[in-house]
C-alpha cells in the first residue's frame, strides 16, 4: 500500500492545481459578479472531472512531465515540492503556472540526481514570460474592438446583453475547465498509472470505468475540491485585483485566453494550416495564468483603465519565483527523502560510447573522431559524460544531445508475457503489435536499437521526414516508441521487467 | 440553461419598457389634467386624479418587482445600482405629478382665466420634458451612445418650464389680487414647475450611468 501514500503527493499536487488554475478558467466570471462563485466551483469541477476520465485517458499512455523521474519515491517527492509552491503561491493569491512548477521541481531533481537538464524547457519558460502576455493581449485587443462593434450594431438590450455574456461565460469555462481537466490530468496522476492500484470497476453494468480512468477519475477530484475548497482567493485577483474589470471585456479576457492557448498548442492546427499549404503558429507552450494577465493587461491600457502596478509587479515576481523555488524545494526535500526516509529517489542512468553508438553517430553526420576516446568507459553521471563530452569539441549543442540519447544503456527484452498481459494492442495498430511480436525474445542494450529493430520489422514504426505535416504522426509515434520502452525495459541485476519489479516493490 | 436566462431577462425586459411607459403615461395624465383643471371641467379632472393614481400604485409595482428579480436573479452586478437609482428617481416624476393633481384637488386654486395659458404651457413644458428623459432612459437600454442625443431635450424643455414659470410668477405678482391669492398661485407654479425638475434629475443621473456603461 506504499502506492497509495505516494499517490498522495499526486493528490495535493492535484488540489493545488485546482486552487490555481481554475481561477484562469473563471476568475474574471467570478470578479465581476457574473458567475457565483458556487455555480463556478460546480461548474469548473464537473467539467474537470469529466476532461479527466474522458479526453485525458488519451495521457493514459504517458507520464507526463513527471516521467522524466526515474523513480516512483522521486516522482512523489517532485509532485510534492511543485505542489507546495504551487499551493504558497496560491496563498499569495499569485495566478501562476502549475506545470512550470513542475518543470522547476524536475530540474530539482536532475540537479540532485545529478541528470542532464534540458535546456530548452529552461528558456521555453523564460520564453513564455515575455510571449504569451504579448500574443494574449494582441488578440484580446483585436477580439475586443470586434465585439465592442457587434454590440454597437447590433443594440441589444443591457439585460439581452448581460445574458449572453452569463451564458458566454459560462461556456468559455466550461470548456476551459473541460481542457483543464484533460491537459494537466497526465501532469498530476500520469506516473502513478504503471503502479495503478485499482482494477477495471462495472458502474451498474451500464459501463466500466477502467483502472486508469479511476485513477484519474480520483486525480480529477482533488482538483475539483481544490476549486471549492481554496481558488476564490486567486479568482479575486484575476477578476478585479489587477485591474477593475467589467463583465463584456471578462468574456474577451477568457476568449483570448483560450484562443491564444488553441493557437499556439494546438497541434492539430499546425497540421491543419500545414496540410494545407497555410503558414503555421509557432507551437510555444503557453502558460494559461500567463494568458489571463496579457489579456488583461491588454484591454486595460487599450482602455486607459487604472492597472495596480503593485499587484501586477507581485504576480511578475510570482511567475519568476514558482519555477525557482520549486526546484529549491524539491531539492531540500529529495535530500531528506533519500537520507532520512532511505527511499530510492532515483535510478542511476549509464551511458557508453561504444562500437554499435560510434557507427549510428557517423550514418548520422556526427563527428566521430574525438568520441573514440570516450569508451569503452561506462558514465555512471550524466553531467559528468556531458562534461567530457564537451571536453572533446567540435560538438554542436544538438549533436551532443543525440550522443547523450544514443549512447545511454539499458535492458529490453521482448518478453512474451508483456506483449499478452501488458500491451495495450486497441492502440497500437495491427501491423504495429505483428512487428512486435516478430521481434519476441530479442534483447537490446539501447533503447534505440529496439526502436530501430521495430522500424525495420514494419513501415508503421518508421518515423517520417521531419516536416511540419508529419510532426502530429511522429509525435504519436515516438509516445507509442516511448510507451513501449517503458513496458519492455529490464532491471539489470534481476532480469524482470521493471513493472513486474515495482510490482513486487509494492 | 440557456432557456431559463435568456427568459427571466425577456420578463424583467418587458417589465422595465412597461415602467417607462406608464411613466410617460402618467405625465400625458398629468399634463391633461391641469388642462381639465384650467378649463373648469371637474368631471374630467376627477376621471385623471384616478388615472394617475393606478398608473403610480403601478410603477411602484413594477419597480419593486425588477428590483427584486435583479437581485434575487444577482442580474447585470455592474449595472444593478444604476438601473435600480433610475428606476427610483423615474418613479419620483410620476409620484411627484400625482401629488401635484392631488393638491390642485384638495386646495383648489381660484386662477384667473388670463392665467390659463401660462398654467397649461408650463404643465406641457414639464410633459416634453418627461417624454425626452423616457426617450433617454430607454435608449440607456438598447443604445446607450443615443442617450446623450435625448438628454439635450431634457435640459431644454426643464429650463423652458424654469422660464415658464418666472414669467407667470411675475404675472401674478404684477397683479391686483390679494397677497394670499398671489402666494397660492405661486405656490402652484412651484408645484407643476417640480416635475420638470425632477425629470431632469434623472436626465442628470443617466448620463453618469451612460458614460459608465459605454464598455
Amino acid at each position: 500500500m506504499e502506492i497509495l501514500l505516494f499517490l498522495s503527493s499526486g493528490l495535493f499536487l492535484g488540489w493545488s492545481l485546482g486552487a490555481n488554475d481554475a481561477a484562469n478558467v473563471f476568475g474574471t466570471a467570478v470578479g465581476t459578479r457574473m458567475i457565483k462563485f458556487r455555480t463556478a466551483a460546480i461548474v469548473c469541477s464537473i467539467f474537470v472531472v469529466l476532461g479527466a476520465t474522458i479526453s485525458g485517458a488519451g495521457a493514459a499512455h504517458t507520464l507526463g512531465k513527471l516521467g522524466a523521474v526515474n523513480a516512483l519515491a522521486g516522482s512523489f517527492t517532485v509532485a510534492l515540492a511543485a505542489a507546495l509552491t504551487t499551493f504558497w503561491m496560491t496563498r499569495l493569491k499569485i495566478p501562476v503556472s502549475t506545470s512550470q512548477a513542475i518543470v522547476g521541481a524536475i530540474i530539482g531533481w536532475n540537479v540532485y540526481s545529478s541528470s542532464v537538464t534540458d535546456m530548452k524547457s529552461l528558456t521555453k519558460i523564460m520564453l513564455t514570460w515575455v510571449a504569451c502576455p504579448l500574443i494574449s493581449a494582441a488578440i484580446a485587443v483585436v477580439l475586443f474592438i470586434l465585439i465592442r462593434k457587434i454590440i454597437s450594431i447590433n443594440k441589444p438590450h443591457l439585460l439581452q446583453l448581460d445574458a449572453g455574456t452569463r451564458l458566454g461565460l459560462l461556456a468559455v469555462g466550461a470548456f476551459g475547465s473541460y481542457s483543464l481537466g484533460a491537459n494537466n490530468i497526465a501532469n498530476v496522476m500520469g506516473v502513478f498509472v504503471p503502479d495503478n492500484p485499482f482494477n477495471d470497476l462495472s458502474v451498474f453494468g451500464l459501463f466500466t470505468l477502467t483502472g486508469v480512468q479511476q485513477l484519474f477519475f480520483l486525480g480529477a477530484v482533488a482538483i475539483g475540491v481544490g476549486v471549492f475548497t481554496y481558488s476564490e482567493r486567486v479568482m479575486k485577483t484575476v477578476g478585479g485585483g489587477l485591474v477593475k474589470v467589467s463583465p463584456v471585456p471578462a468574456l474577451v479576457i477568457v476568449l483570448a485566453q483560450s484562443i491564444t492557448l488553441f493557437l499556439f498548442a494546438s497541434t492539430s492546427l499546425e497540421h491543419f494550416l500545414a496540410s494545407h499549404g497555410l503558414p503555421t503558429f509557432p507551437l510555444v507552450p503557453v502558460s494559461s495564468s500567463q494568458a489571463v494577465v496579457g489579456a488583461i493587461l491588454g484591454i486595460s491600457f487599450f482602455k486607459g483603465a487604472n492597472i495596480r502596478y503593485k499587484v501586477l509587479g507581485e504576480i511578475s515576481l510570482g511567475w519568476m519565483a514558482t519555477p525557482l523555488a520549486a526546484g529549491v524545494v524539491a531539492f531540500f526535500l529529495l535530500f531528506f527523502v533519500d537520507n532520512v526516509f532511505d527511499q530510492q529517489v532515483s535510478r542511476t542512468v549509464e551511458y557508453r560510447v561504444d562500437g554499435v553508438v560510434l557507427e549510428e553517430l557517423a550514418r548520422q553526420g556526427v563527428e566521430v573522431e574525438g568520441l573514440v576516446e570516450l569508451g569503452p568507459d561506462v558514465f555512471t553521471n550524466a553531467v559528468k559524460f556531458k562534461s567530457d563530452l564537451e571536453k572533446t569539441g567540435g560538438l554542436e549543442a544538438k549533436e551532443s544531445s543525440l550522443v547523450l540519447e544514443l549512447a545511454r544503456l539499458g535492458r529490453w527484452e521482448v518478453q512474451p508475457s508483456v506483449i499478452a498481459n501488458d500491451v495495450d494492442t486497441h492502440w497500437l495498430t495491427a501491423g504495429q503489435v505483428d512487428a512486435l511480436r516478430s521481434l519476441t525474445g530479442q534483447r537490446f542494450n539501447h533503447l534505440w536499437r529496439f526502436n530501430a529493430a521495430l522500424a525495420d520489422a514494419s513501415d508503421e514504426w518508421k518515423l517520417k521526414p521531419d516536416t511540419t505535416v508529419n510532426k502530429q504522426t511522429n509525435k504519436e509515434l515516438k509516445k507509442k516508441l516511448d510507451y513501449l520502452g517503458r513496458l519492455f525495459k529490464v532491471d539489470a541485476a534481476s532480469g524482470n521487467s521493471e513493472k513486474e519489479n515495482f510490482r513486487r516493490d509494492g | 440553461m440557456t432557456m431559463p436566462l435568456f427568459r427571466s431577462s425577456k420578463i424583467i425586459e418587458s417589465q422595465i419598457d412597461e415602467f417607462l411607459d406608464v411613466v410617460a403615461e402618467g405625465s400625458l395624465v398629468y399634463k391633461k389634467g391641469v388642462k381639465a383643471y384650467l378649463e373648469k371641467d371637474m368631471t374630467d379632472f376627477e376621471a385623471r386624479i384616478v388615472a394617475i393614481d393606478k398608473l403610480e400604485s403601478r410603477a411602484d409595482k413594477l419597480s419593486k418587482e425588477v428590483e427584486a428579480h435583479l437581485y434575487s436573479q444577482s442580474l447585470i452586478p455592474e449595472h444593478r445600482g444604476d438601473v435600480l437609482g433610475l428606476l427610483e428617481n423615474a418613479d419620483n416624476i410620476i409620484d411627484t405629478a400625482k401629488a401635484s393633481l392631488y393638491q390642485f384637488s384638495v386646495e383648489q386654486p381660484d386662477i384667473p382665466e388670463e392665467l390659463n395659458d401660462q398654467y397649461l404651457k408650463l404643465a406641457e413644458a414639464c410633459y416634453e420634458a418627461v417624454e425626452a428623459v423616457i426617450v433617454s432612459a430607454r435608449a440607456f437600454f438598447r443604445d446607450v451612445d443615443s442617450v446623450k442625443d435625448n438628454l439635450y431635450k431634457v435640459h431644454h424643455f426643464e429650463k423652458e418650464a424654469d422660464s415658464i414659470s418666472d414669467a407667470l410668477k411675475r404675472t401674478i405678482f404684477s397683479s391686483s389680487l390679494d397677497l394670499a391669492h398671489k402666494i397660492h398661485l405661486r405656490y402652484f407654479a412651484l408645484n407643476v414647475e417640480k416635475v420638470s425638475d425632477k425629470a431632469e434629475a434623472v436626465a442628470d443621473r443617466l448620463a453618469i450611468y451612460a458614460i459608465k456603461r459605454t464598455i
